[in-house]
């Protein structure tokens, strides 16, 4: 999604790279392309009129900033507008004193109702509730044999009756109540707008079960349609929040844009495929980033949180503070990433990584990352810290043991080598300019050394010496400060945290 | 292994930075974050019925005059139909070079020659009647296919049912085999039309449903098949072999792909090129069937797949009835885009 966008701010920032400041042509230039990819990604057009007056407005005030180049001001503006537009709050869910907490369906014929009732009812069964569905789409043959069996695969149970929508609804809501149900679930039939009739009937069942929660499920490839289509059931019925779906596809999903910004209720959930598990809640932050090529920092930090070994990555942070960076810290490092998955995969959660960098990336194939696992590996544990060992013969050595040729283990050393440097100019401050790369700044030397002495005396980080580094907006130098957090993380104060299982990125279970 | 080596390294800084982060916001955890101000809804105007798209634009024109505003106006109402930017840039610059020419006059020629632009990029070379061949010893087929939700199923309903009028033999194959209940839509469908079906288990091999159909086709005498497949999205490449594998099946004697019909959506945007460009790559769509434009959505994003794909629009979906479903008239069409019924 959205990688139109994102390659715009790339073209529009490599135009304006070398330029002290941005001009009144320089900015036109800018927002007209932005425009147009806000358009070619099915934004609605006077949503993406005010989205970039609204980054006009931003670079303007902006222009004092000393410390950001034209072409970064520009995307700090566009990163900033996208978040206030897609809304820096996720909805918070909060159940009826009485139970059940109702819950309607509601969107035109195909949008994806049905999946993600029963995606809704599994999600809350996972949180601990009992859910139950209730079939009201008495229009579409089959419809309710499809939820049953959904129902089933979700283990929920389903409830509807062949009289008429409302009736089944009410039915269904009054099934809820014996059946002791804490949340019930209503699909309802797709319709149209402009269906007088149909937008009556689904005004009866809303009035029939008074739901706590309306959602409108809107299909990610829709275009400007979406704008019309958001508002009318809104008026109808006073949505609550919206369910994007198939956001699995290629859609560029400007819909997301479009109906946050006009209707003004939030996206709740992220449907993004046709099993039952693919479902999760939607976060703006997230996407805001993402659509920037900014990388979803949150989720790779989240996904890094739960797969690694946080002792073992906290020491090898503190060694790379301190300048210590040796195939040893590289091997141990490695093999932390590697339980995150599928490098590629990784690479496209990673901020600021250029469409060429990316492609690269996905083209990485795991095979050749073992490759260089095992080549390390062929290394005594003194040819890992001091790579000067390495002459012909051991050289040959590690080939062998590695089953590559010498070749291949001196072109990993002679890249290498340029890392340690990248490395250690980083730590000090000195990053040198890797096309492609994300800036990432100096993270300042001194203080970084002064944490490196201490993590290796005291066993485990200083925070105030951290949060120093960090900043008190917790921002990582380079990069914008993300929204607050959504993911709560338990502190880690030296004690010893267990290997978590890799998996979804899902909302943590009360922590 | 230079881009590899770059990859590890910045996956390892990142990961190790991501590391000191998370430590760092846990001694802020303690402190609630300031919950951002939710943005204010904007003021919504009203935007009329169906028709308001081009209303301002319209009448605008009307009183003669031709403006900024009224290329801007015209802009807008073209986007809104879904038109795209790049079809939107093409239509209006030809105009205004042919304004600039003194070759149009006033608004009300400006809207004819819009009219007729649009129709002109609408043409196609090829027919828009549905292909039946009919070749003695062959049982043709027509497959239909297209992502999720767009109306395949529906479609071929009223296909059956508008094909046995016209005389011929109707069998459908259940092609979808993983979406829950699916064949038992088409089974209801296949009722109404008066039409035999061919189904399987939920979850086998759709290839063997269309081969099966084929086959009974031929015993039977049916001269026609309509092959239901299951939506996927085009970007899934596993997805798409599949569906190549159902059409090859479908073509082999007896059977004879005569039609492949891809069915758009009318609400989507411009990822309906994409779908057209990618279902085409992979099976030689012949045809589009657009659906729901009964609804709000004007589905001007068919002028593009014309355009730029050559693939003509055969059939319009208006509703969910059995009977809903038209041939497509390029002049109605075109009429109804820019308001002008």
């Amino acid at each position: 999604m959205f990688d139109a966008l994102s390659d715009r701010l790339e073209r529009i920032s490599t135009r304006l790279r070398g330029k002290g400041r941005i001009s009144d042509a320089d900015l036109d230039g800018a927002l007209g392309e932005i425009r147009t990819a806000l358009l070619e990604a099915d934004v609605e057009l006077s949503v993406a009129r005010r989205f970039c007056d609204g980054i006009r407005l931003r670079v303007s005030v902006e222009a004092l900033s000393r410390s950001l180049t034209p072409g970064q001001q520009v995307i700090r503006a566009v990163h900033e507008e996208l978040v206030g537009v897609l809304g820096g709050e996720s909805l918070k869910i909060s159940y009826a004193s009485r139970p059940p907490t109702v819950v309607l369906m509601a969107g035109l014929q195909g949008s994806g109702k049905t999946t993600a009732s029963a995606k809704l009812a599994l999600w809350w069964k996972q949180q601990g509730r009992n859910p139950l569905l209730v079939g009201a789409d008495l229009q579409r043959p089959a419809a309710v044999e499809q939820l049953r069996i959904l129902g089933q695969q979700a283990g929920v149970t389903v409830f509807s009756e062949p009289s008429d929508p409302v009736s089944a609804a009410r039915a269904g809501l009054e099934e809820a109540r014996r059946l002791g149900k804490d949340v019930c679930i209503i699909d309802t039939a797709g319709r149209l707008t402009i269906d007088a009739d149909l937008m009556e009937e689904i005004r009866g069942i809303s009035a029939a079960t008074e739901p706590h929660y309306t959602f409108l499920v809107i299909d990610a490839m829709i275009g400007q349609d979406a704008v019309a289509t958001a508002r009318a059931f809104h008026d109808a019925l006073a949505l609550d929040a919206v369910v994007l779906s198939k956001l699995d596809g290629d859609a560029r999903g400007g819909a997301a844009l479009s109906v946050k910004g006009v209707v003004g209720k939030p996206i709740a959930f992220a449907s993004t495929g046709e099993r039952l598990g693919d479902f999760d809640l939607f976060h703006p932050d997230r996407m805001a980033d993402r659509i920037l090529g900014m990388g979803d920092m949150l989720s790779l930090i989240e996904q890094a949180d739960r797969t690694m070994d946080h002792d073992e990555v906290a020491k090898g942070a503190a060694r790379l503070m301190a300048g210590h960076f040796t195939l040893a810290d590289f091997l141990g490092q490695l093999r932390q990433v590697k339980k995150m998955g599928s490098l590629g995969g990784l690479m496209n959660l990673m901020p600021g990584m250029s469409k060429e960098m990316r492609q690269a990336a996905g083209q990485i194939d795991d095979g050749e990352v073992a490759k260089v696992e095992a080549i390390v590996c062929s290394m005594t544990p003194a040819e890992r810290e001091d790579t000067a060992l390495l002459d012909g013969s051991r050289r040959s050595r590690v080939a062998r043991g590695s089953g590559t040729t010498v070749a291949d283990v001196n072109a990993l050393l002679k890249q290498f080598k340029e890392m340690q440097k990248m490395m250690k100019g980083m730590v000090s401050g000195n990053m040198p300019n890797i096309p492609g790369m994300p800036n990432l700044g100096g993270l300042p030397g001194r203080a970084g050394r002064k944490l490196a002495a201490q993590a290796a005396g005291a066993g485990g980080p200083d925070f105030d010496m951290l949060s120093q580094l960090m900043g008190d907006s917790g921002e990582l130098p380079g990069l914008p400060a993300p929204a607050p957090a959504r993911a709560v993380v338990s502190a880690n104060k030296g004690t010893k945290k267990k290997k978590k299982k890799g998996g979804r990125v899902t909302p943590p279970k009360g922590r | 292994m230079t881009a590899l080596l770059i990859a590890l390294v910045v996956a390892v800084v990142v990961v190790l930075a991501a590391a000191l982060y998370l430590v760092a916001r846990s001694r802020r955890a303690a402190e609630p974050p300031e919950a951002p101000e939710a943005p204010e809804p904007i003021y919504r105007s009203r935007l009329g019925n169906v028709r308001g798209l081009f209303s301002d634009a319209v009448s605008a024109l009307r009183t003669g005059r031709i403006d900024a505003a009224t290329w801007e106006s015209l802009e807008e109402a073209l986007i809104r139909a879904d038109v795209g930017v790049a079809t939107t840039d093409a239509l209006l610059t030809d105009l205004r070079k042919r304004v600039a020419d003194k070759e149009i006059g006033g608004g009300d020629d400006l809207l004819a020659a819009l009219a007729s632009a649009v129709r002109t990029l609408l043409k196609t070379s090829g027919s828009r009647a549905l292909r039946f061949d009919g070749a003695p010893g062959a049982t043709d087929v027509w497959l239909v296919v297209g992502v999720n939700g767009v109306g395949k199923t529906t479609t071929i309903g009223k296909l059956a049912r508008q094909q046995s009028a016209a005389g011929h033999s109707v069998l459908l194959a259940a092609g979808d085999t993983f979406r829950a209940a699916a064949a038992d839509q088409l089974a209801l469908w296949a009722e109404r039309a008066g039409a035999e079906i061919v189904r399987g288990a939920e979850g086998g091999d759709p290839s063997a449903i269309v081969f099966d159909a084929v086959q009974r086709a031929a015993a039977r005498g049916n001269d026609l098949v309509l092959a239901d497949t299951a939506g996927r999205l085009h970007t899934k490449v596993n997805l798409v072999e599949e569906l190549k594998k159902i059409r090859r099946v479908a073509d082999r004697a007896p059977g004879h792909v005569s039609e492949v019909l891809l069915v758009l959506d009318a609400t989507t945007g411009q990822n309906a090129l994409a779908q057209a460009r990618q279902f085409t790559e992979a099976v030689a769509v012949t045809g589009i069937v657009l659906t729901k434009l009964d609804g709000t959505a004007k589905g001007g994003i068919v002028i593009a797949v014309q355009r730029e794909l050559g693939l003509p629009v055969k059939l319009v979906g208006l509703g969910e009835g059995p009977d809903d479903l038209v041939a497509f008239d390029p002049d109605e069409f075109v009429d109804a885009l820019l308001g002008l019924d």
